[in-house]
């Protein structure tokens, strides 16, 4: 199974007991809950935290302790790459390659150049922001451990869950699940991988 | 502030965005319901619309073939009205587009969360607007197969390249840039929602479909904050391409020698009219919609009103830039110039310029009173007074300056013929085959947003928060 909707695999009823232990998962009542949920789970030593929300939680990114998104950079460097080539672009194909004699003008009429330098900017830089938002989530993703949990397809609905991954070097089960309990967290469950 | 206090709001609180405070769910459900009807209960009305907006896509299909066997001679164009129908099409429609953007970007920019409501409907209207304003100078050029070279600096056998002093070369980059951005803006917010959708599927197919489309969205914290930046460059980039793009449209006409056009006011005017022309549309279709898939509680008339607002305010500033033209073809002395715009308003095409003023100048200043600004009825008419005068504004532009030429015995006067008129219909077919299957097939709100600006949704206050989970618990 390799589509986004695993929870339609016939498998599903299995998930809880095969397979590498992926991390545990809890949901919580409001954005507001989950916010504590997170900041408690921190204070425990837990680093390997991610939230799973409707829409974006105010103040999450602080809480969960997320450095600011290094996507701006990307496109900077995209956007200053599509000015460049439309003046390279006009410079040559107008100036150098294909002088076109028209009213007497100066061939490299940069003045001339602006809206296209422009255009092209904006343009290169969409498709940066695009692209680099699709690696930096490294989408597309079509399986997702999650993905097996019925209750989580929730999390695009009205459910607001929080995950912990296994691979955090402090895990520890037992502690975890107190500290999910103590801060409103309903519906532990420890998710699984698929076997393949 | 409890979900009470929102609902008992004094007068000085600003009216709630939403109406009766659905639950996260009940918005979910309410866009979802649409989009999620099996097949067989298509509603009535809108197979019956879908199949005349199929209808017209055929008279599109017939006038494009007629129009490439025979060539653009089959339109009314000729000496000297060389540009007519198909550049008034390709400026209204593309006008028509700039609302979607200004809608989803500037206002974002500027944080006016009453937009959520009708950014992904009026995005959508943008994209496939500009596709249909992309047909007219695209079959305009006769054999679009062979104008490649000269749209597009593509290396040919000729060894020969495009003129980038040229604004016509200006023009395609700008309309393409705009077509590529607004999709690409318009996917990346609809990937949350069409998580949402392949969530609650029913089916295998819907899943897989949705689910290849979400990409695997798992609404992570991790991902929303780099979605939100994302979202946050678009909306910037966007801001200045909107305005570029019908800046860029009106070089088209000033940089022009032609009395008329070549005025320093372009810019702006087209704009302002731009982004008149396209809130009549999305007012025109936002009023059916909700009427028909029973959304008004999403879609509330304060929204609406705000809407009316910016058509009073743009249709205010078209009513200017109209009079200021007027002036400097007086003030600046150039007989041309005056013939021009004497012309227009008392000459052979008078009767198109009165249209356009009494559609565009006198209509939206209606709306100056509150009653008929939330009122439907109102609105809905006044809408499509400013659609029929937007159009005439930019016929009479590219008609009135052309068909009176320097020398009298080159004057004309341009009459549509049957293929003007095919094309436009059709591309009216091509608007709403688009835009049914757009209503039907994806969440015409944006969800995510929506609940991002539901009070339930404002993680700092602790009872605010606690009704969001609410399955029909919400109080009223």
């Amino acid at each position: 199974m390799s589509s986004a909707h695993a929870h339609t695999a016939p498998s599903r009823g299995m998930v809880e007991t095969q397979g590498r232990v992926f991390g545990l998962v809890a949901e919580l009542d409001t954005p507001h809950a989950l916010l504590d949920a997170v900041k408690a789970i921190r204070e425990a030593g837990f680093e390997k935290i991610d939230t799973h929300t409707p829409f974006p939680v105010h103040g999450m990114d602080r809480a969960m302790g997320l450095s600011p998104t290094k996507l701006p950079w990307f496109v900077l460097v995209g956007g200053l790459t599509g000015t460049c080539s439309a003046f390279l672009l006009q410079w040559w194909m107008n100036a150098v390659d294909y002088p076109i004699r028209v009213g007497g003008k100066p061939f490299f009429s940069y003045q001339a150049y602006v809206p296209i330098c422009f255009e092209l900017t904006v343009l290169f830089s969409a498709l940066t922001i695009v692209f680099t938002l699709f690696g930096l989530c490294r989408l597309p993703q079509p399986y997702h451990p999650l993905f097996t949990h019925d209750r989580f397809l929730r999390h695009s609905d009205d459910g607001f869950f929080v995950s912990i991954e296994a691979s955090d070097p402090r895990w520890d089960e037992t502690k975890l699940r107190a500290v999910l309990t103590k801060a409103g967290g309903k519906e532990i469950t420890v998710i699984r991988e698929l076997e393949s | 502030m409890s979900a009470e206090s929102h609902a008992g709001a004094g007068v000085l609180e600003p009216e709630p965005l939403l109406e009766n405070n659905p639950s996260l769910h009940a918005i979910t459900d309410a866009v979802c319901a649409p989009v999620e009807k099996d097949v067989t209960k298509t509603p009535i009305g809108w197979l019956v619309s879908f199949v005349a907006a199929l209808g017209c896509l055929g008279v599109f299909g017939i006038t494009l073939f007629m129009l490439l066997y025979k060539g653009i001679g089959v339109w009314g164009n000729n000496q000297p009205v060389g540009w007519a129908w198909d550049i008034t099409n390709f400026v209204w429609w593309i006008g028509i587009g700039h609302a979607g953007t200004l809608i989803s970007a500037i206002l974002f920019l500027f944080k006016q969360k009453w937009r959520t409501s009708i950014n992904r409907f009026a995005e959508a209207m943008t994209i496939f607007a500009v596709i249909c304003a992309l047909q007219f100078p695209l079959l305009h050029t006769g054999r679009p197969w062979l104008a490649v070279y000269w749209l597009f600096p593509l290396p040919n056998q000729m060894s020969m390249w495009v003129n980038f002093r040229s604004p016509l070369i200006w023009d395609v980059f700008a309309v393409s840039t705009y077509g590529l951005v607004s999709a690409m803006f318009w996917y990346v917010g609809l990937i949350p929602d069409l998580g949402t959708l392949r969530d609650r599927a029913k089916t295998r197919l819907r899943g897989a479909i949705y689910g290849v489309l979400a990409m695997g969205w798992r609404g992570s914290n991790r991902h929303w904050q780099h979605y939100e930046k994302a979202y946050l460059l678009l909306a910037g980039f966007s801001t200045p391409l909107v305005l570029s793009v019908h800046s860029v449209v009106s070089f088209d006409f000033a940089t022009s020698v032609i009395p008329g056009w070549h005025a320093t006011i372009f810019p702006p005017y087209f704009v302002a009219g731009a982004v008149f022309s396209g809130f009549g549309l999305v007012m025109t279709l936002m009023l059916l919609a909700r009427e028909f898939y029973g959304l008004k509680h999403l879609v509330t008339m304060r929204v609406l009103e705000n809407m009316n607002k910016i058509m009073l305010v743009t249709g205010t500033m078209v009513g200017y830039s109209y009079a200021m033209e007027f002036f400097i073809a007086w003030y600046g002395g150039n007989p041309y110039e005056r013939f021009a715009f004497f012309n227009r308003a008392f000459g052979p095409y008078a009767w198109a310029y009165w249209t356009m003023m009494s559609c565009n100048v006198i209509t939206p200043q209606l709306f100056w009173f509150r009653s008929i600004r939330r009122s439907i009825p109102a609105m809905f008419v006044i809408s499509i007074f400013v659609n029929i005068g937007m159009w005439f504004e930019r016929f009479v532009i590219i008609v009135t300056s052309l068909h009176r030429d320097f020398t009298p015995a080159a004057w004309g006067y341009f009459r549509p013929t049957l293929f003007d008129v095919g094309m436009y219909v059709g591309t009216f077919g091509l608007f709403f085959t688009c835009f049914l299957l757009f209503l039907r097939f994806l969440p015409m709100i944006a969800i995510s947003e929506l609940k991002g600006v539901s009070p339930y949704a404002d993680p700092h206050t602790k009872e605010g928060g606690a009704q969001g989970h609410g399955h029909g618990k919400e109080n009223h």
